[in-house]
């Protein structure tokens, strides 16, 4: 009989999943694309950092938020308000009625800046901000769902209606947000231009990087007894809360987490893109992130970033041709993973690809499958 | 009986007066029983008795309406669910509540009572302590040899004995078991009746149960429920020639 269990960090098929999805981003990537295809991956990465977070929440956990747009939009827009802070200098805006305050401000009949967005002038407040505001909001939402025990298609309905108020919100209130066309022109990071293409290679790398880190948290998570309790509470609920266990603090926190990935890839994204709208706010992206993670494999956090790249690469190929096919294509897609593969890419790969693998050759590894490495058929 | 039973400390659990109103039926109505330490209760009782819901108000996932639940001098009916495990509560429900999507030996290390909260939970570390508390008890309810097995892939009976498993790790002062032999085999019910008269040995135990061979098994005392009032209670050579309860439930 065996004794202790070990309970390791990555099994050897996981280590060498990291491995591979880091030579892609890394190596491959840099190596056959030009700056404006890489830009255009790095922000397809940039989603990656909310599908990851909904393999914990949706995949593990059993909730399903289909509003991880707000988050991912609180955090590129606290992002863009410093970049935006940092473009709207008195001289740069001398043309202005009162110079010295974003454009926006200024064509909406705004004569000073608003309180809320002084901390903005600091770029260390703003990045706390980046965590600290999305993180604070999903708490709430958290702390008012899951303490009165509001869960499965109540709670993603919720969500989505959130995502709604706050893409109205932000539109409504345009002489603080810039309205519907975001917030633009964004110009440098502390002096650093952000638009070249040497800046641009830079922050994919960072992008990247980051988008590792996010992993790597995600799969400490995943491999903690926290982990294994996340799909104790989807699978039986009350057991777990008969255990001895406050059910609505732990579906908090991994709500939270979700929220804060999704947080760095919004403020990443502004970073690379250069501004920050509401349309990656509302319903309709929120629920294309969800599709991210479906297609990927929401029980892989490997998978979720092939699915986001894959979905991606194709939304602007099919779109470039036929652009008003795509939506059709997109819900198409999403029926047939969630039909006939609910475990999405990754499920394809541990269930048919891997089994075939292994019988060619190598001895095998007692790694659960459901982890290990999703196709690498993202380009 | 019941008089002389009130405010004395010696019960483990006293039910006093225990109501619960579902819009105006009241499935359990004015109830009160106490048990001693180490006795095995067991609660009988026609189809919707309230048997089931009793267990469901003592640990909290039911909310009564009236009355009072002490558990060694604690007020459960003001406790979370969680708060009540923790005063030393456990209950098994009557469908097997395992994970199944989680080896029998993570179902057993969920269970072990520390690392409850979020942060406990996230740097938990399998020491020598758990593993050896997860081995014993795995010994204890015949799965030693399926800790790596996912839960899924267990027959009923083990299932069952797995969730008790999971029950024992949390070493229950009050054990409370909703029919624990349902559904197994003959060769199944007598492991399980071996099983449970070892581990009554040193806590509290109620049981619901129907198979009455099973009930003569293990109870110490036997409470008969019928429309949620309890009907009849005694030893169960008492209660079996009760004319009370022969009508109502056994002369079927």
């Amino acid at each position: 009989m065996q004794v202790t269990r070990k309970n390791s960090l990555f099994t050897r098929y996981e280590l060498i999943g990291f491995a591979i999805l880091a030579a892609i981003i890394f190596i491959v990537f840099p190596m056959i694309m030009d700056t404006f295809r890489l830009n255009l991956f790095g922000k397809y990465l940039t989603y990656a950092f909310v599908a990851v977070g909904l393999v914990l929440c949706w995949g593990a956990g059993g909730i399903l938020s289909l509003g991880q747009g707000v988050f991912f939009g609180l955090g590129g827009y606290c992002m863009a308000m410093f970049l935006k802070l940092e473009a709207s200098t008195p001289e740069n805006t001398s043309i202005q009625s009162t110079p010295g305050i974003p454009d926006f401000m200024d064509w909406n009949q705004l004569t000073a800046l608003p309180w809320w967005w002084e901390p903005f002038h600091s770029l260390t407040l703003s990045l706390i901000a980046v965590i600290v505001v999305p993180v604070a909001f999903a708490f709430i939402i958290g702390v008012a769902m899951f303490r009165r025990r509001v869960g499965g298609v109540y709670f993603a309905i919720i969500t989505q209606a959130i995502a709604a108020v706050m893409t109205i919100l932000i539109i409504g209130q345009q002489g603080y947000t810039g309205g519907v066309n975001g917030i633009t022109d964004l110009r440098t990071l502390l002096g650093w231009d952000i638009r070249t293409d040497e800046a641009k290679e830079i922050l994919y790398f960072v992008n990247g990087a980051l988008l590792f880190v996010c992993l790597g948290i995600a799969q400490y998570v995943r491999k903690s007894k926290l982990g294994r309790l996340l799909i104790a509470m989807r699978d039986q609920e009350d057991r777990v809360r008969f255990s001895g266990y406050d059910v609505a603090n732990f579906k908090i926190f991994i709500f939270c987490l979700g929220a804060a990935f999704a947080a760095v890839g919004g403020a990443m994204f502004t970073l690379q893109v250069g501004f920050m709208s509401p349309s990656f706010v509302g319903i309709v992206p929120s629920i294309e992130m969800v599709i991210f993670a479906a297609v990927g494999g929401r029980l892989s956090i490997l998978g979720a970033v092939y699915g986001t790249l894959l979905v991606n690469w194709a939304k602007t190929t099919f779109s470039e041709s036929f652009p008003e096919l795509w939506l059709l294509g997109l819900g198409a897609l999403f029926i047939a993973v969630v039909m006939a593969f609910p475990n999405g890419l990754a499920g394809v790969w541990s269930e048919h690809v891997m089994p075939r693998l292994r019988k060619l050759g190598s001895r095998g590894d007692s790694g659960t499958p459901d982890a290990a490495p999703s196709t690498p058929a993202a380009e | 009986m019941l008089e002389h039973a009130k405010g004395n400390p010696n019960y483990v659990l006293m039910v006093e007066g225990l109501t619960v109103s579902f819009d105006g039926f009241k499935a359990v109505n004015d109830l009160s029983f106490y048990v001693e330490p180490n006795e095995c209760r067991v609660i009988i009782g026609p189809n919707g008795a309230g048997k089931t819901t009793v267990l469901d108000l003592i640990c909290g996932r039911t909310r009564a309406t009236e009355g009072s639940v002490q558990f060694k001098g604690q007020e459960l009916l003001r406790m979370r669910e969680d708060q009540i495990v923790h005063a030393g509560v456990g209950r098994k429900f009557q469908t097997p509540s395992v994970y199944e999507d989680l080896s029998v030996y993570e179902n057993l290390e969920l269970s072990f009572p520390k690392g409850h909260g979020v942060f406990g939970a996230l740097f938990f570390a399998r020491d020598e302590e758990v593993n050896a508390r997860i081995l014993e008890i795995a010994e204890l309810i015949f799965l030693d040899e399926q800790l790596d097995e996912k839960a899924a892939y267990l027959s009923h009976g083990q299932k069952q004995w797995l969730e008790i498993g999971m029950l024992l790790i949390q070493d229950p002062q009050l054990l409370m078991l909703d029919e624990p032999v349902a559904g197994m085999s003959v060769a199944e019910r007598k492991k399980t009746a071996e099983l449970l008269n070892r581990i009554i040995q040193d806590r509290s135990v109620i049981v619901i149960e129907h198979d009455m061979g099973f009930v003569e098994d293990i109870a110490t005392r036997v409470t008969v429920l019928h429309q949620g009032k309890v009907l009849s209670e005694g030893s169960m050579e008492r209660v079996q020639n009760d004319p009370k309860v022969i009508e109502v439930y056994l002369g079927h």
